[in-house]
């Protein structure tokens, strides 16, 4: 067992946690903050990603332990349902998502992505977005969500 | 349609109501339930494609940290625990019945695919389950794989009681006359399909936590599933003998479902079974690599497909002749889905005077092939598509020209295929002519030239769909062999302050039933979307009804709601009528208020909703108190949505890279109630098709293995893969529902495939290519520009 202390969503958390504990579950699990998704084993699906120290990560590729001191951003920590990030919106009013499983690691490689080029294209949106995985959007809305969030976003 | 009496009501494109929660983190999937004292399940998967089990060592990792049972399949039998049911079957050509062999949960002596369930390890951590694992030793006596669908008839027997590899062989149409039809052709085309096997890729894996109350003597479920009402029937009378009143199942928010996640599963009913041999909460979450090797597949056929035309280029006969494989086990719609929900297509959108078909279900040793997002019209599609690409080609037509000349004409409807089903109303020419403009297929030849200006070959490709939803009428069902109904069920609970709750027998798992039903009720009713709740995916709360799957939540669900609605109307104005002291037949309801002709007097909605909870001055001796109405509604026919897709491709002789540049299609599902989703959907479905067609293959080697079992093997369709797709439609209004609705779940995916490897063939028929088969990865295009290239040198 390791302590782990770190700043999530901005608060101060610890937790002693198995050594082999994966970010995501201590996330999931130890911190119960279920808006994180798994969807697969291979870093590829993207439906995990939350922000450490504001990149976009996939946290079932981190160890908790690496986590040490950092500041950990989920989904739950950018919006609220009576104050959605204008990403969130943006995901909204364009139908960006259906069956919302991916949707937050969505929004969090949106957000990374919007944060690091204010003005992305469609191609930039779509290459951009590879590292996530939508079975039920065809990416369409999910692409115009990400160009309409850039706007509102306003970086 | 139904007038509509709100901003938000029927044909506006409202917001969904359930987009708040997964946006913000707040979803409830199963993983995301826990309950105290859970126990962690890991099942010990079988390594072979088929094996006898000769023993399984399990006392060390029974003495393992944290272990609390190990069940095998000797356990499962002792119990004497019922396997997964297959929910519909057929008569094969000989009047035989299709051989259904036992499907234990786990198995029983021997195993038949890599990812069969073997031992469960129960631990008080999913690690320590997993770490027990390890300890398990099984011995296992390998026996010879049955893998190559096309010689499965030959293989080793899989099942004790299924001679020669064949769960089933069936026909539909008549042989004599499509064999005339042949013989007699002034032109015959011939064609060999492949469709390959998909795996379904729901991005949420499969989950389940079952726990037990004792004090109830009663079970609660909560799993993955698009259609909670009948895993219920299935694990209940079929599988653990639990009284249907002691069992309840609750799907929660569901990540995708796209067909794999209508079926029972084995980890659902040890999770139930062990929660109260254990008396403990049991849970388990597939990881992908499972959900790679245990969800149901889809797809995996070979058609053998004959086209007969006459001199005038019409089309007078088909034959088409397949092989289906349906791998290990009967899933619930393994059955159904390559015959009954995939022969009677075979008429597509033309005029086709004579059809045959034989499709024979064959075993082999791999995952169980079940219905997938669109499940056996796709396959009907494409090899119908293919072929017509491939008759314009042999007799020198404009495919769209070809396609038109055999349309079933617009004032033909009703009309009659020789394969059972009666189309109700259609026009296939307008979304055609409307695509062929979308996408400016006029001026295609003038781009064909500039792409080979810069060294890439361009293409552009066809399909004309037509397809039968909305599952389906009972009786027609069940004289076809299904084993259950097909209506589905809805109640409609208005409340004394005039909130109303449905609670729907249907599920969404993405299709934004929340909204969508939601505004067929705020539209009857004449109030805010915002006043109704739209209950789903919990069997102690929602009428029994058939789930989602087949496009048929809206066509069969959403009339289930709208006629409960129009009872909750018809009792509302007896009781308005009882309070403005008028006859019943002089009170009006529109626009959410109650008035009597002729006059002003008016009761709103609210006010009446009150008035049937606090009956005070109310029609005691007509009506009872409340306001609550539930509906069962049964269809007469099924539902046939049709529409034309058009893909462009440019491809680079380079690489063999396939560009998919333009897509357009026009559908006609009839009324639409909210084209926002609508318009998703056909996103999704179009992916879902294009990822078959270019990338997707779940690939078995000859012993069996499963070589695609993660996202590093298995191409999945990704944002830079896909075009912005451009959508329209046309609409001829559904004749038999009252909302004139059809269904848009699996049009995409029907549709899209057989444009998209049409447009290919054309990119490359500069080259002599004819034929190309899915997916169209970039080593075999490369490979057939290359061999194509080869070919014209030497001549």
């Amino acid at each position: 067992m390791t302590n782990v202390n770190l700043t999530l969503n901005g608060k101060a958390v610890s937790a002693d946690v198995p050594d082999n504990t994966l970010l995501v579950s201590f996330i999931r699990e130890t911190m119960t903050l279920t808006g994180t998704h798994v969807g697969c084993d291979t870093s590829q699906c993207g439906a995990c990603v939350v922000h450490v120290n504001g990149e976009s990560v996939k946290s079932c590729t981190m160890l908790a332990v690496a986590a040490e001191g950092a500041e950990v951003t989920t989904i739950e920590g950018i919006g609220s349902a009576e104050s959605l990030h204008p990403m969130q919106q943006a995901f909204h009013e364009n139908h960006g998502l259906q069956c919302g499983f991916c949707t937050p690691g969505m929004v969090m490689s949106a957000i990374e992505l919007v944060e690091k080029n204010p003005n992305p294209s469609e191609q930039d949106v779509r290459e951009g977005l590879e590292g996530n995985i939508c079975r039920c959007t065809g990416y369409h809305n999910i692409v115009k969500s990400v160009q309409a969030g850039a706007q509102k976003m306003g970086v | 349609m139904p007038e509509g009496s709100t901003k938000d009501g029927i044909g506006a494109s409202v917001r969904r109501k359930e987009d708040k929660r997964f946006l913000t983190g707040s979803g409830r999937y199963t993983a995301d339930i826990s309950r105290h004292g859970q126990l962690h399940v890991h099942f010990i998967r079988s390594d072979h494609a088929h094996a006898n089990i000769k023993s399984i060592k399990t006392d060390d990792a029974a003495k393992a940290d944290g272990v609390v049972a190990i069940y095998t399949g000797e356990d499962v039998a002792a119990d004497g625990i019922g396997g997964p049911i297959c929910g519909w079957v057929v008569t094969n050509r000989d009047g035989s019945p299709t051989n259904e062999p036992p499907h234990p949960i786990l198995a029983n002596g021997t195993v038949r695919y890599v990812g069969d369930h073997v031992v469960a390890v129960i631990a008080e951590t999913l690690q320590q389950a997993r770490d027990a694992a390890e300890l398990v030793e099984i011995d296992y006596e390998v026996l010879a794989p049955v893998v190559d669908l096309a010689s499965a008839s030959e293989g080793v027997q899989i099942h004790e009681n299924v001679p020669n590899n064949m769960y089933f062989d069936f026909e539909l149409g008549d042989e004599a006359a499509a064999e005339a039809a042949l013989a007699n052709a002034s032109t015959l085309v011939e064609l060999e399909v492949r469709n390959n096997r998909l795996i379904p890729n729901a991005i949420e894996p499969r989950a389940a936590l079952a726990e037990y109350d004792p004090a109830e003597e009663a079970y609660t479920l909560f799993t993955t599933s698009q259609n909670p009402h009948l895993t219920r029937l299935v694990i209940g009378a079929f599988m653990l003998n639990i009284p249907e009143s002691k069992l309840r199942i609750v799907a929660p928010d569901v990540g995708g479902g796209f067909g794999s996640k209508i079926y029972v599963y084995p980890e659902e009913a040890v999770c139930t079974w062990a929660s109260k041999k254990l008396q403990r909460p049991i849970k388990w979450t597939a990881d992908r690599t499972e959900a790679f090797l245990s969800d149901a597949h889809g797809r995996d056929h070979i058609n053998k497909v004959k086209l007969a035309l006459d001199e005038n280029n019409r089309i007078t006969g088909l034959r088409v002749d397949s092989l289906a494989n349906i791998g290990a086990y009967l899933g619930a719609f393994s059955v159904v889905t390559p015959t009954i929900l995939h022969t009677p297509l075979m008429s597509g959108c033309y005029k086709i005077p004579a059809i045959y078909t034989n499709i024979k279900g064959m075993a082999t040793t791999t995952a169980r092939v079940d219905a997938y997002r669109g499940a056996g019209r796709p396959e009907a599609t494409y090899l119908l598509e293919r072929v017509m690409d491939a008759a314009a080609r042999q007799v020198g037509m404009d495919p769209a020209e070809f396609r038109r000349i055999n349309f079933i004409p617009k004032d033909a409807f009703p009309y009659q295929t020789p394969v059972a089903l009666q189309y109700d109303i259609g026009d296939y020419e307008a979304p055609l002519d409307k695509a062929l403009e979308m996408i400016d297929y006029k001026g295609f030849e003038a781009r064909r030239a500039e792409a080979a200006k810069r060294g890439k070959y361009r293409g552009i490709g066809l399909s004309s769909y037509i397809e039968a939803c909305g599952i389906a009428p009972s009786a027609v069902a069940g004289a076809l062999g299904s084993r259950v109904g097909l209506y589905e069920s809805a109640t409609v609970r208005v409340d004394p302050t005039g909130t109303i709750n449905v609670m729907t027998g249907t599920h969404s798992h993405g299709q934004g039933h929340d909204t969508t039903f939601a505004q067929i009720v705020a539209d009857k009713l004449g109030v805010d979307v915002g006043q109704v709740q739209i209950i789903h995916g919990d069997s102690d709360k929602t009428p029994f009804g058939m789930g989602s799957y087949g496009s048929r939540s809206l066509a069969v669900g959403g009339s289930a709601i709208a006629k409960a609605v129009d009872k909750v109307i018809d009792k509302a104005k007896i009781i308005a009528a009882h309070l403005m002291e008028a006859a019943d037949s002089d009170v009006v309801f529109a626009d959410g208020k109650f008035t009597v002709a002729g006059t002003d007097t008016e009761k709103g909605f609210g006010e009446i909703a009150l008035a049937a909870y606090v009956p005070h001055n109310y029609p005691h001796d007509r009506l009872e108190p409340g306001l609550e109405e539930t509906a069962f509604y049964d269809p007469l026919n099924f539902t046939y949505p049709s529409g034309t897709h058009i893909a462009e491709v440019e491809i680079d002789p380079a690489t063999g890279v396939v560009q998919l540049v333009d897509w357009a299609c026009c559908d006609d599902f009839g009324n639409l109630i909210n084209p926002m989703i609508v318009e998703g959907q056909v996103h999704g479905g179009i992916a879902q098709g294009v990822g078959q067609a270019l990338m997707e293959n779940a690939a078995y080697d000859e012993n069996g293995q499963l070589i695609t079992a993660s996202y590093m093997d298995y191409c999945m369709p990704r944002a830079d893969d896909l075009p912005d797709f451009k959508v329209d439609y046309t609409v001829t209004a559904c004749t038999h529902n009252d909302l004139g609705v059809k269904g848009c779940g699996e049009a995409g995916a029907i549709a899209s495939p057989p444009a998209l490897i049409n447009a290919v063939i054309d990119a490359l028929s500069p080259l002599g290519v004819t034929d190309m088969s899915m997916p169209a990865s970039p080593e075999k295009v490369w490979r057939a520009i290359n061999e194509a290239g080869k070919a014209q040198a030497a001549e």
